[in-house]
This record gives C-alpha cells, sequence and structure tokens, in this order.
C-alpha cells in the first residue's frame, strides 16, 4: 500500500539524534559565549558611571525586550542583504549569544552590586589591592548570590534555541516539525521532543541543585 | 606614631573634620567619644586612606599617608581596622578569612599564612571554629574574627570604629575582653567607643569630639569622671 505518510521508525532515529546534538550544541555556544560576555558587561557595569550604564543600558534592553525570533529573522536577513549571508549555525549563534549576553550581564550586575561597599572597605583595610579586592571577594560572593538566577537564564537558553529553527537551524524542534508533516503523529513526536529537552536540561539543573547545596553554608 | 595635623576634611558643603590635631604614641591607647556625626569614623577613615583630606597633614611612623607617592595598599598593612560591621567574608571559613591578606597581600605561602592566622584565632579565643562559616557564628564571634583578620597582618596600629556598637548586649563583654588583652599586650590603639567603661578603664587617654573638633583630651579617667569642657559634662551626662 502506498501512502502520501511514512510512519515513525527506527530509520528516523539519526534524524532525531542529529537534532538533539544541534540543540545541545548551540546552546553550549550561547551559554559560555553568553555567560562570559556577560560577566565582563555586567562588571563594567556595576562599575561605571551613569552615563555609560545609561548607553549600555538601553542597548541591553532592546536585546531584551525585542523578541528573539523577530531578533533571528531581522538579522539573518540583514546578513544576507548585506551580501554575506551565514550560515544558519553561524548566525543563529551570534544572535543567541547576545541574547543571553544581555540577561547574563544583568544578572551579574546585581550580584556585583549586591556585595557591599563596606565589605570592600574592609578588604582594602587588610592592604589589599583594588583588582585583589575584586577578585578574591567581589567576584566569589557576587557570583554565588546569582547562581540560581544563571541557572534560570541558562535553562530556558535551551528552550529558547528551538526559536533558531526559523532561519533554517536544523535543531530539534525543526527536526520534529519535519518528521511530523510527513509522518502525521505529531503527539507521538511532540512528547517525544519534550522529554529529550528534559534530558537535555536535567544534567543542568542537576548539576546546578548539586552546586547550590555545596555553597549553602 | 601616628600624629594627625591640624586635618580638615569635608563632604560637599559639609565640613566633618575642622582642623583635628592628635598626636599616638607607639603602646597608646586612645579612645575617641562623641555625638553621632560629629566626625569620629571619618577621622579613622582618613588616618587609613580610606577617605582623602582636604588640608593639613597625617603622618604614620612619619610616612605622610596623603602624599600622592605613598603607596596606600603598603601603609594599610601597617594599620589594621575593625569596623561597626564585622563583615566576615561568607564564602570563606573563619580560618581562610585570617590568611587571606597575610597569603595574598605579603604573598606567604599558604602554610605560614594558615599558621599565623590559626594563632591569631587562637588569640582571641576562636581556636576552636577554625573551619566553621563565619555566618553561622555569632556577631561577637564574627568581631573577634575580624579582629584576629586584622591581627593577622601583625600591624603596629588598630583603629577600631564601635566595634561593639552593632553586637547584642550580652556579645559586648566578648568583644571588649579581646581589646583589653590586647591593650595590655601593648597594642597601640585608636578606638571609636560609646563604651564609658571601656574608655575610663582601658585606655590611657580619651577625647571628646564635637563637632568636627576635639573639644577636651586628657587622662582617661580624669575625661570621662571629671571633664573639664561644659560641652564633654553634657554629652557624659546624657550617655550615662
Ligand atoms: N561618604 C560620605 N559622604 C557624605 N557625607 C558623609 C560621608 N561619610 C560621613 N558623612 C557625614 O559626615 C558626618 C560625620 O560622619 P561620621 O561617620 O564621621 O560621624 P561619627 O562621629 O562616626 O558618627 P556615628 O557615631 O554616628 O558613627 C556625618 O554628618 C555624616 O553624615
Ligand atoms: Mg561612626
Amino acid at each position: 500500500m502506498n501512502s502520501l505518510f511514512t510512519p515513525l521508525s527506527w530509520s528516523d532515529s539519526g534524524l532525531i539524534l542529529t537534532g538533539v546534538w544541534n540543540t545541545v550544541i548551540i546552546s553550549v555556544v550561547a551559554i559560555v559565549v553568553g555567560t562570559i560576555l556577560g560577566l565582563i558587561v555586567g562588571f563594567a557595569r556595576s562599575e561605571s558611571n551613569k552615563v555609560v550604564n545609561a548607553v549600555f543600558g538601553s542597548l541591553l534592553d532592546v536585546l531584551r525586550s525585542v523578541p528573539l525570533i523577530i531578533q533571528l529573522i531581522l538579522f539573518s536577513t540583514f546578513m544576507g542583504a548585506a551580501g554575506s549571508p551565514l550560515a544558519p549555525f553561524v548566525a543563529g549563534s551570534i544572535v543567541l549569544s547576545l541574547y543571553t549576553m544581555a540577561f547574563m550581564a544583568e544578572v551579574f550586575r546585581g550580584g556585583f552590586e549586591s556585595v557591599s561597599p563596606s565589605m570592600q572597605t574592609a578588604a582594602r583595610s587588610l592592604g589589599m589591592t583594588k583588582w585583589q579586592t575584586i577578585y578574591h571577594i567581589r567576584l566569589p560572593i557576587g557570583l554565588r548570590a546569582v547562581f540560581p538566577s544563571w541557572l534560570g537564564v541558562s535553562l530556558s537558553v535551551i528552550k529558547d534555541s528551538a526559536l533558531v529553527s526559523v532561519i533554517g537551524y536544523m535543531e530539534l524542534l525543526r527536526t520534529s516539525e519535519q518528521l511530523i508533516s510527513r509522518t502525521q503523529q505529531p503527539l507521538e513526536i511532540l512528547i517525544g521532543v519534550g522529554i529529550f529537552y528534559f534530558i537535555i536540561s536535567y544534567p543542568l539543573s542537576y548539576y546546578g541543585r548539586y552546586v547550590e547545596r555545596k555553597m549553602a553554608i | 606614631m601616628i600624629s594627625v595635623q591640624n586635618v580638615h576634611k569635608s563632604f560637599g558643603d559639609l565640613e566633618v573634620l575642622k582642623g583635628v590635631s592628635l598626636d599616638v604614641q607607639k603602646g597608646e591607647v586612645v579612645s575617641v567619644i562623641g555625638g553621632s556625626g560629629s566626625g569620629k569614623s571619618t577621622l579613622l577613615y582618613c588616618i587609613n586612606a580610606i577617605e582623602t583630606i582636604n588640608s593639613g597633614k597625617i603622618l604614620v611612623d612619619d610616612v605622610d599617608v596623603h602624599a600622592k607617592s605613598t603607596n596606600k595598599d603598603k601603609l594599610r598593612q601597617k594599620l589594621g581596622m575593625v569596623f561597626q560591621q564585622w563583615n566576615s567574608f561568607p564564602h570563606m571559613t573563619v580560618l581562610e578569612n585570617a590568611a587571606l591578606a597575610p597569603r595574598i597581600v605579603k604573598k606567604m605561602s599558604k602554610e605560614e599564612a594558615m599558621e599565623i592566622a590559626k594563632k591569631e584565632l587562637e588569640h582571641v579565643g576562636l581556636g576552636d571554629k577554625l573551619d566553621v562559616y563565619p555566618t553561622k557564628m555569632s556577631g561577637g564571634q564574627q568581631q573577634r574574627l575580624a579582629i584576629a583578620r586584622a591581627l593577622a597582618m601583625k600591624p603596629d596600629y588598630m583603629l577600631l570604629d564601635e566595634v561593639t556598637s552593632a553586637l547584642d548586649p550580652e556579645l559586648v563583654g566578648e568583644v571588649l575582653d579581646t581589646l583589653r588583652l590586647l591593650a595590655e599586650e601593648g597594642m597601640t590603639m585608636i578606638c571609636v567607643t560609646h563604651e564609658m567603661g571601656f574608655a575610663r578603664d582601658v585606655s590611657d587617654r580619651v577625647a571628646y569630639f564635637h563637632q568636627g573638633v576635639i573639644a577636651e583630651i586628657g587622662e582617661a579617667r580624669q575625661v570621662i569622671t571629671d571633664p573639664q569642657n561644659p560641652l564633654t559634662q553634657k554629652f557624659l551626662s546624657k550617655v550615662r
């Protein structure tokens, strides 16, 4: 019997695993790059004056308030129109990383600002230099304070990475959409994909809880 | 010797120190008393170069604290400071708190720094708390940690800013006892305090601050029990 649709089979697992892998890889890139940039920008923001902050702050506000899907489409369209089209992975990584950075920067800024000036004065009074105080006091205390928020941002990046499918990146959601249109088995596939997202996120939240327990001194 | 010479200090339009002079000899304990906002903390901050001054001079062992050429970080190693808030480093154990500055500022080996830190912690009666995190301790214990942390840098002087003011009344005694011990051992100290009994019994001299000037200074017992300046008399009658 010939049908327009072919049911889900084991031969689809390669496609699914590619989707899983692509979701993992773009999430890791965005979390790592976003964390590093966010640390730098967040620190600069906690240090700098009102003028710098106003300019920087509104830039971050734009990144955080324009929906990711719009940023993705605009950026990849723009690059294409400018004559240097980027591969979906590259364009997606750039946009998702910057988007992540915008959230991380505010998280880290809050952490650094939570370390009281008197704590830093106490450190300086022991003869510690400005940079020693930053490295040994402000950084570790600030990072601990915001670890749960960092974890929250990271977990949502994994979910947000699904949006990169709109510019043609073959991550988990897009592979599942392809399978659905071929098999017409949306229920099974969406449940399966949901489970995969959970499996991807779980190590991070498990590790996060472990770290939080270790830090809860 | 710490020599404060006609120091003026303003925050914007507000002149907080209006010509303060004070010499503290090696081995001497001077208590500074006075009303809220009279500039007591500011004086300590200026001595430690945490705050700048507008005019006058402060010498610590003949080094001009506020000269451009003075290495402030180096200078602060000589001047231990303890604040009203104990400011324990919450991410480190008690031992690590006290060993941090010797290790990173004085570049001691880890073992050497730990050794000194341990000795100072035993000194203030925290020998059984080395591996505890400070947030698990009482305010009095944390304040003694702050004292040990400062002592571990082997300072020549200690500047103490109302170190018992934020403590529950029942915890004040243990911290004052620690300071009394330091005084007996000959540590040079400037103590800003509201504890008149401590000022009278432990210090050599007492200075009464009033609106940015030292209104009266003299032998401790005399200033507390028989003040000469009517302002001092008024202040003491209120705090008693
Ligand atoms: N960084 C600052 N900026 C502006 N004003 C300040 C600053 N630090 C202190 N002041 C002001 O200087 C004055 C003296 O403050 P200081 O803390 O030296 O007083 P104090 O004698 O220690 O009082 P208290 O007993 O309340 O601690 C106060 O009016 C205070 O508001
Ligand atoms: Mg004060």
